[in-house]
């Protein structure tokens, strides 16, 4: 579904400040893969996500997404195949415009855009249907400008935007970092049930360890810009917070560094 | 008096075309564009030039719009791929403008007052009408036409610029003033976008333009200086008078600002004490107190709120006392 090939990506290549965000990143998702990506400050989680994005094009590699090249692809191109949840929840969806026109514009995300109506009747009976299954009584606020709704409303909003028009591939970016816990995990929540009724195939950075480690059927940690340590299927799932930290010191020997990474 | 204030209207509904393309840019994409300044007098230059030699003053109209568009897209070039920050873009624009208007009209006036215009055309239409008229109302304006005209052409652009801007382009369109990382998250091309949205605002600015220039007989090198505050004021007046909660609002409410523009212009003028020379600045003067006076209204309403609670705080606090 989603392969990197040999990504390689250097920041201020040849100055002082040089600094090496990715090195030979090698990674493939099988259809249906929900992978969480955890890892210390500067591993290069973000640079990864931006490269598969195509906010930022990598120095060599390639990225495949269902057996195309979109290497060289750009950022609105490639969002035909990917959906994505920002960590910043104003990110994701357009404040001054209503519920449903922010849904008609992430329904367009596959569909080029015409100058016909981007509300219609039965698009309106279709995304009521649609922000049913958030359970947050949005299906009865259409209307409302969503500058008007709360974080976690929002956020949960834009998860919705980016999945109910099936990418291919969903990238979440720390997407439960900027919300309280109770938002977070009814975000986490939601994001669970819909990549599973979905089988959407799924990259998560997060720092909360525990989300990590409960979500997903495969797991990968960060460090210096490279893919240190991976679990996936069984070992996946004994996997706990202790084992982690555990793998962590015994890999680099030293300890896992990150000012906001939630370890219970 | 009566007389001035009609004119004042029918400049109004003119000027309202240019101020609904200041909208389109300044508050639907985020993007204050300075090329209004030159790409009015384009609209102008091309109109009369095209008179001049001939054309049918509605086509000629019609090819303003299309330059105007062109000069809209060419400033939305440099921004986007040129990475040049938006208000210099739009200036860089403007100042490109001026030495083009010059090469299409080959001189810094060009006089229509011979020619027939579409003013022309359509006050002779409605020659008949205009003696219905006069013999009801006891008023008598030269004639009704380009009043009716006017409202007639501002009504079918705002109905326009309403139904495009719920489109599928028209929403995305919108996004991209109000959140460029969500819109191209969506496989929005922002940059073709806001170029398009610039030419689609510069087009309706340019046939403004074109149109003031056949109203008052001329076009004139000079006359778009100060174009793009005139815009904001209208459309800053308007949203302040009628308010701008939904689009179709704030499209009514941009028409009804430049109406109320050229009746508060009209009306400073009359004092002894100014002079025409005085507009410009009365018009800064007027966007200033447009953007600052609400700023203040506000802010006192919040400290007599605050004060309000302080005052209920205190009593409450006086009663625990007493009540121990």
């Amino acid at each position: 579904m989603l392969q990197l090939k040999q990504i390689t990506k250097v920041f201020n290549e040849g100055t002082l400040d040089e600094k090496v965000a990715l090195k030979h990143i090698e990674l493939s998702l099988q259809p249906g893969d929900f992978v969480t990506i955890i890892g210390s400050n500067g591993a290069g989680k973000s640079t990864l996500m931006n490269i598969i994005s195509g906010r930022l094009a990598p120095d060599t590699g390639e990225v495949v997404i269902d057996g195309k090249d979109v290497t060289t692809m750009s950022e609105h191109d490639r969002a035909r195949y990917i959906g994505r949840v920002f960590q910043d929840p104003m990110a994701g969806t357009a404040p001054n415009m209503t519920i449903e026109e922010n849904l008609a514009i992430a329904y367009n995300r596959t569909v080029k855009r015409t100058l016909r109506f981007g509300v219609t009747k039965k698009r309106r009976e279709f995304f009521k249907e649609t922000l049913a299954t958030l359970q947050l009584g949005l299906e009865n606020r259409l209307h409302a400008k969503v500058g008007l709704l709360s974080g976690g409303e929002r956020q949960a909003l834009s998860l919705l935007m980016a999945t109910f028009t099936k990418p291919h591939v969903l990238l979440l970016d720390e997407h439960t970092a900027a919300l309280d816990p109770a938002r977070a995990k009814l975000i986490t929540d939601l994001t669970k049930q819909i990549v599973e009724t979905n089988r959407l195939t799924t990259l998560m950075v997060t720092h909360n360890m525990e989300q990590a480690v409960q979500l997903g059927n495969r797991l990968i940690m960060m460090d210096g810009g490279q893919i240190i340590f991976e679990a996936s299927g069984e070992e996946k799932k004994k996997l706990t917070v202790a084992s982690l930290l555990q793998e962590f010191q015994r890999i680099r020997g030293s300890q896992f560094a990150s000012d906001r990474a939630v370890l219970v | 008096m009566i007389t001035a204030l009609f004119s004042s209207v029918e400049a109004g509904l003119l000027y309202a075309l240019m101020a609904l393309g200041v909208y389109i840019s300044f508050r639907v994409l985020d993007f204050p564009d300075l090329t209004v300044d030159g790409s009015f007098v384009t609209g102008a230059a091309v109109a009369s030039v095209l008179i001049v030699g001939g054309v049918n003053p509605f086509i000629a109209s019609l090819a303003a719009l299309g330059a105007g568009f062109f000069a809209g897209c060419a400033t939305g070039l440099l921004h986007t791929k040129g990475k040049i920050n938006p208000l210099l873009s739009g200036i860089l624009m403007m100042i490109a403008l001026y030495s083009i208007n010059l090469r299409i009209m080959d001189k810094p006036n060009v006089p229509l007052l011979q020619q027939e215009t579409v003013m022309t055309i359509i006050t002779k239409a409605f020659q008949r009408f205009d003696q219905a008229l006069a013999t009801i109302f006891p008023f008598v304006p030269k004639t009704w036409a380009i009043i009716v005209f006017g409202m007639f052409l501002v009504a079918v652009v705002k109905v326009v610029i309403d139904v495009f801007l719920k489109t599928e382009v028209g929403l995305a369109l919108r996004a991209v003033g109000d959140n460029k990382k969500m819109i191209a998250s969506f496989s929005g091309n922002t940059d073709r976008l806001t170029m398009i949205g610039l030419g689609l605002s510069n087009a309706l600015v340019a046939f403004s333009g074109a149109l003031i220039a056949q109203y008052s007989g001329f076009s004139d090198i000079g006359m778009g200086i100060g174009m793009i505050v005139i815009g904001l004021a209208s459309v800053i007046i308007g949203e302040a008078l009628f308010g701008a909660k939904t689009i179709v609002r704030a499209t009514l409410a941009v028409i009804f600002g430049a109406i109320v523009y050229r009746i508060v212009i009209t009306l400073a003028l009359r004092v002894q004490f100014l002079e025409t020379g005085d507009v410009k600045l009365i018009t800064a003067m007027i966007v200033i107190l447009a953007l600052v006076v609400p700023q203040m209204v506000a802010a006192r309403a919040e400290k007599q709120r605050k004060a309000r609670k302080r005052g209920a705080a205190v009593a409450s606090t006086q009663a625990d006392y007493e009540s121990v």
